[in-house]
């Protein structure tokens, strides 16, 4: 389970470029829960998964994971508990290594790292059993550099690496919008695989509408660095991309008029 | 003869340099630069502590911890202030200039009648011809510590440097502090330098502070001569060439001043050519990229 409460992250603080990219957010994602991050571009939900992965510590606020505070826990620290997977495809893997070699780097996730030897031939019947699983053939070529691979097959196999150790929580940040349509179903595909085999805690970032409808149990929509929707439960098993649109097109509306009207607006009418 | 046999003690001597600058340069894709002093640092901690009466092996041991602490140092100041990493390399070359003055007390320390490790090799008649003995027992000391280097390299640790240098944001969400790993393997990396220093210093009989100017340099060109000659980027080969580079490149300096070349000319055309094998890969890129859209 993961508690957030008034987390808060302003970039750039006190320039011209300052941007509030979260605004006291707060909310609770039970175990096993699937939650789809959505919102348009600066709306914060890339940054809300960056801050619950580590890449920057909050101004304010907190999160908790499992009860335990991560808030000021560097981010190669909770790597222990949380698989990634990135939006670019080229960076969960080590190019120049291969298959084998990204594997077993990520067998040791968060456990020490010693003088014994990286790669045990016992170790090798495993890794081809899971990458088998992918089915994408890569299981005979372990000793080749994952860099000769394409985009779709390092992340097919970033996402088995980051589940390789059964994480707390698994974050995906838009890890299908660099990929060809008939490749990022295929990973949709293994993600939804992955995630219910072992009921993985996830929150995902995407773009993409039919997505969001169609995988997890809840929707988090942000806007200006705040959850404006959070839609769960039977609402979100009934809620259709059209539904979607909508409130996007609410959003953007009340962007469009400025808050002393809005709110006078509200008042007269709502 | 023997000059050909000097050159290639040199050359296999200089390896452990170039097995440094392998680290730095193709582990974690920077020139580490500290390798100018730390050479340096190598041969003045050993001939110091070799006048000074201590055992050549111990000298050249210690010679090997003080590399491997200006290595840390370079590695702290480029990860945990942020300063770039040519800049950490020139800041701790800088001030070892100063650090090897103080050991040495003078600029040049000669140590033609001390005991060394080179006497004490000479001294057990291994062989009857004494220069083979000494090149034979250098090629077994490079062949330990790249073959220790290579197994390293394989282990968990070793496996996490690599992906430090290879993919630093990937390895961070593994759950490895890539700052630790970047100042271990400066750490090593010149521990290696400050070894071929001392060693360096035992077999020309001197040290001097002036002895690491080029060094880095020289170190690429080796690193980057082994690559073309074996052709193969896996570890094992790389370290084998970077071991070859130097010996080849060593021979090729032999040989040019043998035919006349001016020593002085020596680090401008090391330049010069490094400069172009650095070039050539990506110029010959652009070559074939326009050959196909002309057809």
């Amino acid at each position: 389970m993961i508690t957030i409460t008034n987390l808060s992250k302003t970039f750039n603080a006190g320039t011209p470029n300052e941007v509030c990219a979260l605004d006291n957010v707060s909310c609770t994602i039970d175990k096993g829960s699937f939650v789809v991050l959505l919102g348009t571009n600066g709306s914060g939900k890339s940054t809300l998964l960056n801050a619950v992965a580590g890449n920057f510590f909050p101004d304010s606020g907190k999160i908790l994971l499992d009860g335990s505070d991560i808030t000021n826990l560097q981010e190669h620290k909770r790597a222990k508990y949380i698989g990634r997977v990135f939006q670019n495809p080229f960076s969960g893997t080590a190019p120049d290594m291969t298959i084998a070699e990204n594997i077993t780097l990520a067998v040791r996730r968060g456990r020490s790292r010693g003088l014994g030897w990286a790669l045990p031939l016992s170790s090798v019947d495993e890794f081809k059993k899971r990458v088998k699983s992918l089915n994408m053939g890569l299981e005979e070529r372990l000793d080749s550099p994952i860099g000769k691979l394409s985009g779709g097959q390092r992340q097919a196999l970033t996402l088995l690496m980051a589940t390789w150790l059964k994480p707390k929580l698994l974050l995906l940040d838009e890890h299908t919008a660099a990929l060809d349509p008939k490749t990022a179903n295929k990973v949709i595909q293994l993600t939804e695989e992955v995630v219910s085999k072992d009921n993985l805690t996830t929150m995902m970032v995407t773009h993409s509408m039919q997505q969001a409808v169609n995988m997890g149990d809840r929707i988090l929509m942000l806007n200006n660095g705040k959850i404006v929707y959070d839609i769960k439960g039977e609402e979100k098993k009934r809620i259709k991309t059209h539904d979607l649109l909508a409130l996007f097109d609410e959003i953007r509306k009340r962007e469009q008029v400025d808050p002393t009207t809005a709110e006078m607006l509200i008042s007269n009418y709502v | 003869m023997s000059l050909l046999v000097g050159a290639i003690t040199i050359g296999l001597i200089l390896a452990l340099l170039a097995l440094g600058i392998f680290i730095s340069f193709k582990i974690f894709n920077f020139a580490d630069i500290t390798a100018e002093g730390s050479i340096t640092l190598g041969a003045s901690i050993a001939a110091a502590l070799i006048v000074a009466g201590v055992d050549p092996v111990t000298a050249t041991i210690i010679a090997m911890f003080g590399g491997f602490i200006a290595g840390a140092l370079t590695g702290i100041i480029h990860t945990k202030f942020n300063i770039n990493g040519l800049l950490s390399g020139i800041l701790v070359m800088t001030a070892l200039y100063s650090i090897n003055l103080h050991i040495m007390g003078k600029s040049n320390l000669p140590l033609l009648s001390e005991d060394t490790i080179i006497t004490q090799i000479e001294s057990l008649n291994l062989m009857a011809n004494k220069e083979m003995t000494i090149l034979l027992s250098t090629l077994l000391i490079v062949s330990v510590f790249g073959i220790v280097l290579y197994l390293f390299l394989k282990t968990n640790l070793g496996t996490a440097m690599r992906a430090t240098g290879n993919n630093p944001q990937m390895i961070r969400a593994l759950g490895v502090n890539t700052n630790h790993m970047i100042i271990l393997g400066l750490a090593i990396a010149n521990a290696l330098i400050a070894l071929s220093g001392a060693i360096l210093a035992q077999f020309q009989g001197f040290a001097d502070v002036q002895m690491g100017i080029g060094m880095l340099v020289w170190g690429l060109a080796s690193v980057i001569i082994g690559e073309a000659v074996i052709g193969d980027k896996s570890i094992g080969s790389l370290i084998v060439g970077a071991v070859l580079g130097s010996l080849i490149f060593r021979l090729l300096v032999a040989i040019a001043l043998r035919w006349g070349m001016n020593p002085n000319d020596l680090k401008l055309i090391t330049a010069i050519f490094v400069f172009i094998a650095l070039v050539l890969p990506g110029l010959s890129k652009k070559f074939k990229k326009r050959g196909v859209t002309v057809k």
